[in-house]
Order: structure tokens, then C-alpha cells, then sequence
């Protein structure tokens, strides 16, 4: 039976300016960065506390998957913010705004009360939007 | 942010955190840097364990560590990544590696070399063959 998730994907842009976003500025690790040939790289990333989640930064790009029919729309899809990739949890929302705000991430929506807790609303260098959560204890 | 009382206080010690990222090779004065954020030493502590969970000096050990792995996997011998990230011997610098990454430098440092040389040799490994085949990579 299914017991977790392994691999997720991020659509990106610019494979190296998302390894400066999420590794230099949201403090994720790299997992694997490995050539795969042709230009082509495989770029995963974890969060700090979950070294087994992968998160794939896929390169949005002409070849075997997308067309460039596909490439196109897709990459204005993305620029346009429509993909909400994932949720982002921390244990100090003021903190960890300050903190990412300092390092030039752009927030669309400052720490906000919630009946579960905080949340602020970010956005990646491609234009995904992530929640950054803080939980009531 | 109307809501969040004393939120300059969070900016100091945010700030005083990013000093420790990147001066963690220094040698730094964990007294100077609360003298800096305008807190007593006591206070400064406290904030900054309610945050981050860690005292200062806990926070300074574990950055210099996570970036000795870093130059660990870069190729850097396990005496130079000690000065490197501001230890002032190897000795105490592989004690307090092992104690934080479970191993020593040395067994760190050959993982990751396995590490590269498997990706190198054969990136396929690392990659779930749906990818692979959507991608069109050639094995």
C-alpha cells in the first residue's frame, strides 16, 4: 500500500535561479543535481526537516515532454502565478518573513491571523505561490 | 502586521540570525552581537531560543557544521574545512560533527564521494524512470 510521498514537481523557469531561491534563499538542500545530458539536469531539493521529500525543480522546456506549444503556455502560466505548489510550514511566521523578505523574497500577503493558525503568501522566481503557514500549537 | 506587537524586536533578532549565517567562520562574540540588537545577554538568548529553538551559540555550531558538509562534498580536506567554518582544532571540530551528523567527517565526506561518483557514472539512479521516459533521456 501507499505509505508516502517520495518526489514532487515545481515547474520552473531557470533551473539555476530556482537552485538560488530555494537553496540560498529558503534554506533547502540539495538532494541531486546531476547532468543528464544535452543541457538537461535533474535538480531536487528538500525542506530542512524532510531529507526524503524530493521536490523536483522542472524545467519548463521544449523536447520529448512539452512542445512548444506547451512550453509556451505553460511558462505563461506559470509567470501569471496560477500553480500553488505547496504549503510551507514553520514553527515562527514573523521570523521566518522578516527573514526571507530580507533576502528578497516577494510576499503577495503578509503574516495574516487565520482560524488555524498564521499564514503569509509568497512567491517563487518562476511565480509559483507557496502558503507559509504557521500552526496553532 | 497591525496585529503582531513588537515586531521590531522579531527584525533585531532576525538580523542578529543572519549575522551568525554569515560570519559563522569568524570569530564572533555572541556578547557583542546581543550589544548590537540593543538586548542584555540574557534577553538576547531567551528571543532567540524562542525562535529558533536554539540558543546562539547552539545555532552558530549547527551552521558551521551544515556548511562544513558542504565543503566536505566540495573536496576540501576534513583540517581545512575545520578552519574553514571556524573551529579552532580539527579535534574539536570532528567531535562536534560526529555528535551533530551521527558520523565522522572522514565517513561523511567518503558518502559523498560515492555519492558523486554514482551520479556521474550513472544519473539514471537518481531519477524515477516515469521522468526518464516522459523526458525522453537516452540510458
Amino acid at each position: 500500500m501507499i505509505t508516502k510521498i517520495t518526489h514532487t514537481c515545481i515547474y520552473v523557469l531557470n533551473q539555476d535561479s530556482a537552485y538560488d531561491f530555494y537553496v540560498n534563499k529558503l534554506g533547502f538542500k540539495v538532494h541531486t543535481d546531476a547532468p543528464m545530458g544535452e543541457g538537461a539536469r535533474w535538480l531536487t531539493v528538500t525542506p530542512p526537516e524532510q531529507p526524503e521529500l524530493e521536490i523536483t525543480l522542472f524545467l519548463v522546456a521544449e523536447g520529448a515532454m512539452f512542445d512548444k506549444e506547451t512550453v509556451q503556455t505553460m511558462t505563461t502560466l506559470v509567470k501569471k502565478g496560477t500553480f500553488g505548489a505547496a504549503v510551507f510550514s514553520c514553527k515562527d511566521i514573523l521570523a521566518t518573513y522578516e527573514e526571507l523578505k530580507s533576502k528578497g523574497v516577494v510576499f503577495k500577503k503578509p503574516p495574516t491571523k487565520e482560524f488555524y493558525g498564521f499564514e503569509a503568501l509568497f512567491v517563487d522566481d518562476s511565480g509559483n505561490w507557496f502558503s507559509l503557514s504557521q500552526m496553532n500549537s | 502586521m497591525e496585529q503582531f506587537e513588537k515586531i521590531y524586536l522579531y527584525q533585531r533578532i532576525v538580523k542578529a540570525k543572519l549575522f551568525i549565517d554569515t560570519h559563522f567562520a569568524d570569530n564572533i562574540d555572541l556578547d557583542n552581537i546581543s550589544d548590537q540588537a540593543h538586548f542584555s545577554k540574557f534577553h538576547f538568548i531567551r528571543l532567540f531560543k524562542s525562535i529558533y529553538g536554539k540558543t546562539p551559540n547552539h545555532y552558530l555550531i549547527k551552521i558551521r557544521i551544515d556548511n562544513a558538509k558542504i565543503l566536505l562534498g566540495k573536496g576540501h580536506t576534513v583540517l581545512e574545512t575545520s578552519g574553514m567554518v571556524g573551529f579552532d582544532s580539527p579535534t574539536s571540530f570532528a567531535g562536534m560533527f560526529k555528535k551533530l551528523a551521527g558520523r565522522s567527517p572522514s565517513t561523511f565526506q567518503r558518502e559523498q564521494e560515492t555519492k558523486q561518483k554514482a551520479i556521474q557514472e550513472n544519473p539514471f539512479t537518481f531519477v524515477p524512470n516515469c521522468f526518464v521516459e516522459t523526458q525522453g533521456w537516452t540510458k
